[in-house]
């Protein structure tokens, strides 16, 4: 199990290939991708590294924070999740990991708050059929329809689906492909849409219903380390697999 | 320019592609790239341009409509898709709408369109 990364949705575009095919892309920005503490066995009972992305205003940082910034000697981050990890793929602190964290072609799950559609009808939120344009119905051609039976059971039941608040809540969506990977400007092309909003965070995490591929980077895709890390991914391959 | 209009604007240059100047109402060649089993071929697919849609942009496209044996056929190109091999303008035509969907509905001579004679390109 490799740490996730937080990232920032930029937006969609296509790519067009060599071979004809046009792909939807969702592009996803790694913006000063740091890692700010490290959770350990000893001290917090379980292991995680704490990343944080963005930029966060020192003065708008409360000083609780900027104290906490400051032990990892990080810039203040707009933004900070934890991803488990096991005790040997913990990342050295201040550590930044670049785009090529993970490789192209590679399943990725990718998680967001997704967008507020406010309160929405039985039709918008659970895609029921409505009620019919005509033969006798009036004012309620959208509506839900009957909720349950008669006196016996007497109730509706518990989970029914009805109108109610939709969205702005954790979606994650699975196995979706890395196309492209930009490590200049720390950009990942991930095939297909991505949960929430542009300028929105989500967290990419390598797929849990999917194989990893060959050669990731172990335990993380880092800056500046790229020289080392091909001689540090050698004998934590077999580890992993 | 944001990060998104930064890419396609270098997708663009990268891909390299040659579109010439046409609108709604040219009659237009295009060359598509057909692939046969392992061997490709181009095939030139020839009819109005009715309809541009999304600019210049990546994301453009351009419907070209032609009678095929006397069944109305129309296909719809990427503007910078890799399939395309050539793009030639045959004929300019006099219209004054941006969207021919009215062809559809006229066979023969109603479904002309006027040549326009003194066309000037519009300058970059």
């Amino acid at each position: 199990m490799r740490s996730g990364i937080i990232a920032k949705k930029v937006g969609m575009t296509r790519l067009f290939m060599e071979d004809g095919k046009q792909i939807p892309v969702t592009v996803l920005s790694l913006d000063g991708l740091q890692v700010v503490a490290q959770r350990t066995e000893e001290k917090d009972g379980y292991t995680a590294v704490q990343l944080g992305a963005g930029t966060a205003k020192a003065k708008r940082t409360s000083k609780a924070m900027r104290g906490h910034f400051a032990n990892a000697k990080v810039e203040p981050k707009r933004k900070l999740v934890e991803f488990r990890v096991p005790s040997e793929g913990l990342i050295e602190v201040g550590a930044e990991i670049s785009a090529e964290h993970f490789l192209e072609g590679q399943k990725v799950d990718v998680a967001g708050t997704s967008i507020g559609k406010g309160f929405a009808g039985a039709m918008k939120r659970h895609n029921f059929g409505g009620l019919r344009a005509t033969h006798g119905v009036s004012i309620s051609h959208r509506s839900h329809g009957s909720t349950g039976q008669c006196q016996d059971p007497g109730k509706v039941f518990k989970g029914k689906k009805m109108a109610g608040h939709m969205g702005a809540v954790r979606v994650t969506t699975q196995n979706l492909e890395v196309v492209k990977t930009d490590a200049d400007r720390g950009l990942l092309f991930i095939k297909g849409a991505v949960p929430g909003s542009k300028g929105g965070w989500v967290s990419v995490k390598d797929a849990v219903k999917k194989k990893a591929p060959e050669g990731l980077p172990f335990p993380a895709g880092l800056k500046a380390a790229a020289t080392e890390a091909p001689a540090e991914e050698a004998p934590a391959e077999g580890g992993e697999a | 320019m944001d990060l998104i209009a930064q890419l396609e604007a270098e997708q663009i240059a990268t891909l390299g592609k040659d579109i010439p100047d046409f609108k709604a109402g040219d009659t237009i060649r295009v060359g598509f790239k057909v692939t046969e089993g392992s061997r490709t071929r181009v095939q030139n697919y020839e009819g109005v341009c009715i309809s541009r849609k999304n600019g210049h942009g990546i994301a453009g496209s351009f419907t070209v409509r032609k009678i095929s044996f006397g069944e109305g056929v129309e296909r719809v190109f990427p503007l910078f898709s890799t399939n395309i091999d050539s793009i030639t303008v045959v004929r300019r035509g006099r219209v004054r709408r941006a969207k021919l969907y009215f062809l559809r509905s006229r066979r023969g001579k109603s479904a002309r369109i006027a040549e326009d004679t003194n066309y000037k390109a519009k300058k970059a």
